[in-house]
């Protein structure tokens, strides 16, 4: 007797082939989305980071220094105070706008942020102006790959930088006593130094939200308050930009701060920093020793311009 | 039981817990990435702490019906010093390393650490002369006189406060207030004084014309 055997698989569940090929390229999408995915949380590693120039020699301090005494004043004054109350920052979704005088403004998902040019290390000095300092394995790249991709126009002259700002996620932040959002600016030429960095990580992970994640700025040159963290916003434009410490305290912080220990901020001496971990006071370096960037001031009165 | 000589004991070692916190600390390394600034903002706050604690026994041993809070006075002013003392010796040793020159500097072109200097050198009489043998010898009204010093070192211990904070005044905001309704009390009570004397002055000149 011949009995019929139903086919093993009707063919009603059988792959057309186009989806059958397209798996391909499924599975050479996922490593990116995958990243994507993951590179949104803080404390994801970063591989591969290419080792930079530009870093410095002296001694990294240790990841409990740079992730326990943080002055992010929208989690707190005090500088114990982000690394618990940023701890449920939310970094994602994200996005930055690049806008202003450029030819292609352009918004910028935190995963495009991590695209603009290839991940480098860099360790910098970073000093802060309340005298003491600390030297950070950062992760990013030069702020100008950025610029470049959105083309300036010939209007532009100053980048303006803005932070996120929301009570609801940072209730410490009505106790600031400066006001937010907070707002940063350079000069084009300075911020197109390669030594601009727009930062999205540090010992080799995704930035903590103390520490400004998903995305900040870092200018090794000038005091730590320069580097603005958690940006929103980057804006060219034509006329200097307002920055937050500067509309708080004219008189005690400038627009250009850059670190020089010639002049002494009214309430106390630039002279000296204390590096976290070392108990004598270091000479504290002009430009925080990057005289790299000496020649953007030539001709400029550094002690009227601070 | 405030009289009880175990209550000046307990208050003695109460007010030596914030010291030994910090000594607890300091010998387990968790004071902060920056140790030093920690000690001197710990020293620095319980000082203020104490200076307020300080003058807030007059007003409150009136208040509260509590005449013998002032068996607490002279120790809790000497504790501000304490704390005082060693915030200035971090400052001065830890911070500064003895470096005359900076410190020198820092004295003259810092107002900051103009007022913090007055308010500590301010005590320092105030301490020396705490004992009863001081009084003694001062006599009760002088030695009251020079005690009054504690006003001016309240103040300026709040002004330097105000004048270190960046943005966030708080902090020196809260000592400020209270420090004010301190001395506000004060200034409230020697003048009620000075009319219940003109009164009791004007009445008895009113029994004489009578008379």
């Amino acid at each position: 007797m011949l009995i019929k055997k139903p086919a093993d698989i009707p063919y009603s569940e059988v792959t057309p082939k186009a989806l059958y090929l397209n798996r391909r390229t499924f599975l050479t999408g996922i490593p990116a989305a995958f990243l994507g995915a993951r590179a949104l949380r803080a404390n994801t590693k970063l591989p591969n980071l290419a080792k930079s120039p530009l870093s410095t020699s002296e001694k990294e301090n240790t990841y409990n220094d740079v992730t326990h005494y943080n002055n992010y004043y929208e989690f707190g004054t005090g500088k114990d105070q982000p690394v618990d109350l940023a701890k449920n920052f939310k970094t994602d979704p994200w996005t930055v706008s690049v806008e202003g005088e450029v030819a292609k403004p352009r918004k910028y998902s935190l995963d495009e942020i991590m695209k603009v040019a290839p991940l480098e290390e860099r360790i910098y000095r970073h000093r802060c102006v309340e005298g003491w300092s600390i030297v950070v394995p950062w992760a990013g790249y030069s702020l100008s790959e950025l610029l470049k991709q959105v083309q300036p126009t010939s209007k532009a002259k100053f980048v303006a930088f803005e932070s996120y700002y929301d009570l609801k996620q940072m209730p410490a932040a009505r106790y600031a006593g400066i006001p937010l959002p907070y707002l940063e600016g350079l000069r084009l030429d300075e911020a197109m130094h390669p030594l601009a960095m727009l930062t999205v990580g540090m010992y080799g992970e995704t930035l903590p939200p103390q520490d400004g994640a998903p995305v900040r700025l870092t200018v090794p040159w000038k005091y730590g308050f320069k580097s603005a963290k958690s940006l929103v916003k980057i804006r060219l434009v034509e006329k200097q930009p307002p920055n937050t410490w500067n509309i708080s305290s004219p008189q005690e912080y400038g627009f250009y701060s850059n670190v020089n220990p010639n002049v002494d901020h009214p309430r106390w001496s630039q002279a000296t920093e204390r590096r976290l971990g070392e108990l004598r006071r270091r000479p504290t370096l002009m430009f925080n020793g990057y005289d790299q960037v000496a020649s953007l001031y030539t001709g400029m009165d550094l002690k009227k311009l601070y | 039981m405030l009289r009880s000589r175990w209550t000046k004991a307990a208050v003695f070692l109460l007010c030596l817990v914030p010291a030994a916190w910090l000594g607890w600390r300091a010998w387990n390394g968790d004071l902060t990435p920056n140790p030093i600034e920690y000690i001197t903002h710990f020293t620095g706050d319980w000082a203020i702490r104490l200076v307020v604690v300080t003058l807030a026994v007059t007003p409150l041993r009136k208040l509260l019906h509590l005449p013998d809070l002032i068996r607490f006075r002279r120790m809790l002013g000497l504790f501000a010093f304490f704390y005082a003392s060693l915030h200035f010796a971090t400052w001065f040793g830890l911070d500064k390393y003895f470096d005359l020159h900076e410190i020198l500097a820092d004295f003259v072109k810092r107002w900051f650490i103009f007022a913090g200097l007055a308010a500590f050198l301010s005590m320092l009489p105030l301490a020396v002369t705490s004992t009863k043998g001081w009084i003694r010898r001062m006599g009760g009204k002088r030695w009251q006189l020079l005690h009054r010093l504690i006003y001016f070192t309240a103040i300026a211990a709040v002004v330097h406060y105000y004048w270190l904070v960046k943005s966030d005044i708080r902090l020196p905001a809260l000592y400020g207030s209270l420090v004010a309704i301190l001395l506000a009390y004060r200034v409230g009570a020697w003048w009620s004084a000075r009319r219940r004397a003109a009164s009791a002055q004007g009445g008895k000149q009113a029994q004489m014309t009578a008379r």
